[in-house]
């Protein structure tokens, strides 16, 4: 049973008003788009042809992207997780750049790599292989941007989750590459699901990298975010409902999946 | 059962032993905190690369920094049982057996194993529980029962019941010590519990500050230890010193003991005065009289123990232990015992036993 005290504790009375002040910042917004929306005409707004091509898109492209961050993220995050040395030490700061850079920066510096005259897009174009400004560089743009929020999550849950399982399934006679898959990822799954819930949702609002990187073509790389932002000035009401059903993806993916989890992530 | 052969020094945390194990023979580790004992295990099981070390299992040869031999952790057939029971949360009891009998056997034969080991120890009802559901105790068991799945040569016990309450502690004991004998299983014990030494173990190594100060039979270390630790264990006094004639021991502060000479100390010039605490009597003034040894000592602890109130003296001049006397609750009340007070610790020569510092049969055999 936990011991009975006061809600809230000790906290001093007047720190409630700027935490409500707070909360209000964030959701007023949001009441503020929902109540633009013109209920009436929701459906055949949402359900035009660029839109439904625009949100087609940005499922496909948020779950491959998202899918990238796990296959490329997980490995990472237990790497850097494990290791004290300089170069991880070195590493996690890189990992962590795209966070503070500006997602136009990022695509930008995407181009420099995969675009046509770019570091490897100059091979890449030899080999006949284009990707700037297609749908591959629509997922590359996303998963640059969420790989650090999957990075992020796991890492700190397998800090905590220390080797000491690992270490005892080898003593039990289990290969590396057991442990890894019996052990390892198992104990991971609250940090593995809400970083996989952060990666998709970053993924799925992504807009500055990929509109650098990838372009808006519909049904090519007019992903959800670019529709919205593009409708904006010719169909405002069409933006408002795309931004609601976009708000509303969100919030299915995040409250439903990982809400709970990532509420108790900074915990643990 | 396979015999135990380490050679070892970690210079980062001044570990530097050398010990064996016979087969079929439990060996009891005991020491301080902070001796070295867990990083002992730690090296035998692969887990910390020592900076030079020697482990041979049988004709094996786990490690040998010399030759660059290193048998990574999951081939060395090492049973590791620590304190905290580490079950796999997200597994049932019986699927952490499983894990560690799927190396031996297909699924189902894996299963049937499994159910094998968890009825050796007395768990098979608990099968189907996860880790949460168990009890401290009942999870040592399915540890113990998934460490012996994996079917390990030697078993390395880390202080496996000190974690447990006393009824939890007694029947996990009473197991481990059916599970270690009935097989004549090779195996480490790390404990601070005397009881453990007494009723699991063979012989006993005491480990202080990286080295092994003392290595014996269980009964020769607890009637006359060589190390304070193994004294404290064993619970009698201890006095160094320097034989300076027949059953005569100089000790650091100038005083002579004298007692019955072991056969053993008769050419050693470094030797042990052993005595229990039982035997000491205390006094204001020195007395006078029949053959004894008498020490001034000041007070520096009185506790009841038992229906008896054991006097700790403060430490002695070469820094080892106080001595303890055990008297009666009225004698001290008549001598108004108190901390910080000086009195005289009188132990008649037949109870004293004078041994040799170092016992013969430390290192490799």
């Amino acid at each position: 049973m936990r011991p009975i005290r006061a809600p809230g504790g000790s906290l001093p009375r007047w720190v409630y008003l700027p935490a409500a002040l707070g909360a209000i910042f964030v959701a007023l917004p949001l009441v503020g788009i929902i109540a633009k929306v013109d209920w009436s005409r929701f459906i055949p707004l949402v359900m035009s042809p660029a839109s439904r091509a625009a949100l087609l898109l940005s499922l496909q492209t948020a779950t491959v992207s998202t899918l990238l961050c796990l296959v490329l993220g997980v490995p990472l995050a237990l790497v850097l997780a494990r290791h004290r040395g300089r170069l991880a030490r070195v590493v996690r700061p890189l990992i962590l750049l795209p966070l503070v850079l500006p997602p136009v920066v990022g695509g930008l510096a995407l181009l420099y790599v995969f675009g046509r005259l770019g570091l490897l897009g100059h091979y890449l174009e030899a080999a006949g292989l284009r990707i700037a400004f297609t749908t591959a560089a629509v997922v590359l743009a996303q998963t640059f941007v969420s790989l650090p929020f999957l990075v992020i999550a796991l890492e700190g849950t397998a800090r905590t989750a220390g080797s000491r399982y690992d270490e005892v399934a080898a003593t039990l006679g289990a290969r590396p590459s057991t442990v890894w898959w019996r052990v390892t990822l198992p104990l991971l799954a609250p940090g593995l699901l809400a970083g996989t819930v952060l990666a998709f949702a970053r993924a799925l609002g992504e807009f500055g990298a990929t509109l650098t990187f990838a372009g808006s073509r519909q049904g090519v790389t007019r992903t959800l975010p670019l529709e919205i932002y593009l409708q904006r000035e010719g169909d405002p009401e069409a933006a408002v409902a795309l931004s609601v059903l976009l708000i509303g993806i969100a919030a299915v993916v995040v409250v439903g999946l990982g809400g709970r989890r990532i509420a108790g992530w900074g915990a643990g | 059962m396979t015999e135990l052969q380490l050679r070892a020094r970690v210079a980062q945390r001044g570990l530097d032993v050398e010990f064996s194990v016979a087969a079929g023979e439990v060996l009891a580790v005991i020491g301080p905190n902070g001796a070295g004992k867990s990083t002992t295990i730690a090296v035998i099981a692969g887990l910390l690369r020592a900076d030079d070390a020697v482990v041979r299992v049988g004709n094996r040869t786990l490690t040998d920094t010399s030759r660059g031999v290193c048998v990574p952790v999951h081939d060395r057939r090492i049973g590791v049982l620590m304190q905290d029971p580490l079950l796999f949360p997200h597994l049932t009891a019986i699927a952490n057996v499983m894990f560690a009998a799927r190396r031996h056997a297909d699924r189902s034969g894996a299963r049937l194993r499994a159910r094998r080991w968890l009825a050796e120890v007395g768990a098979d009802d608990l099968a189907d529980r996860t880790p949460g559901a168990l009890s401290g105790g009942q999870a040592q068991l399915v540890a113990l029962a998934r460490a012996l799945a994996a079917e390990p040569e030697v078993l390395l016990l880390d202080e496996p019941l000190a974690g447990l309450d006393v009824a939890g502690a007694t029947a996990a004991r009473s197991v481990l010590r059916r599970v270690l004998t009935a097989d004549s299983r090779t195996a480490l014990l790390i404990t601070h519990d005397l009881i453990d030494v007494l009723t699991l173990a063979d012989r006993v190594l005491v480990l202080e500050e990286g080295k092994v100060v003392e290595v014996g039979r269980v009964s020769e270390v607890l009637t006359a230890p060589r190390s304070d630790f193994g004294a404290r264990i064993a619970g009698v006094n201890l006095v160094r010193g320097r034989m300076t004639g027949p059953g005569t021991l100089r000790d650091a502060a100038g005083v002579n003991w004298h007692g019955t000479p072991a056969e053993d100390s008769a050419s050693l010039h470094e030797c042990v005065a052993v005595f229990a605490p039982a035997g000491v009597a205390v006094y204001r003034d020195q007395p006078h009289g029949s053959p004894r040894n008498s020490v001034r000592v000041r007070i520096a602890g009185l506790e009841i123990n038992g229906g008896v109130v054991r006097v700790r003296a403060a430490a002695q001049s070469d820094g080892a232990v106080g001595l303890s006397a055990d008297v009666t609750p009225e004698s001290v009340a008549e001598m108004r015992l108190q901390v910080g007070d000086e009195v005289w610790f009188t132990v008649k020569t037949q109870a004293v036993g004078i041994h040799s510092a170092a016992r013969s049969d430390v290192g490799l055999r």
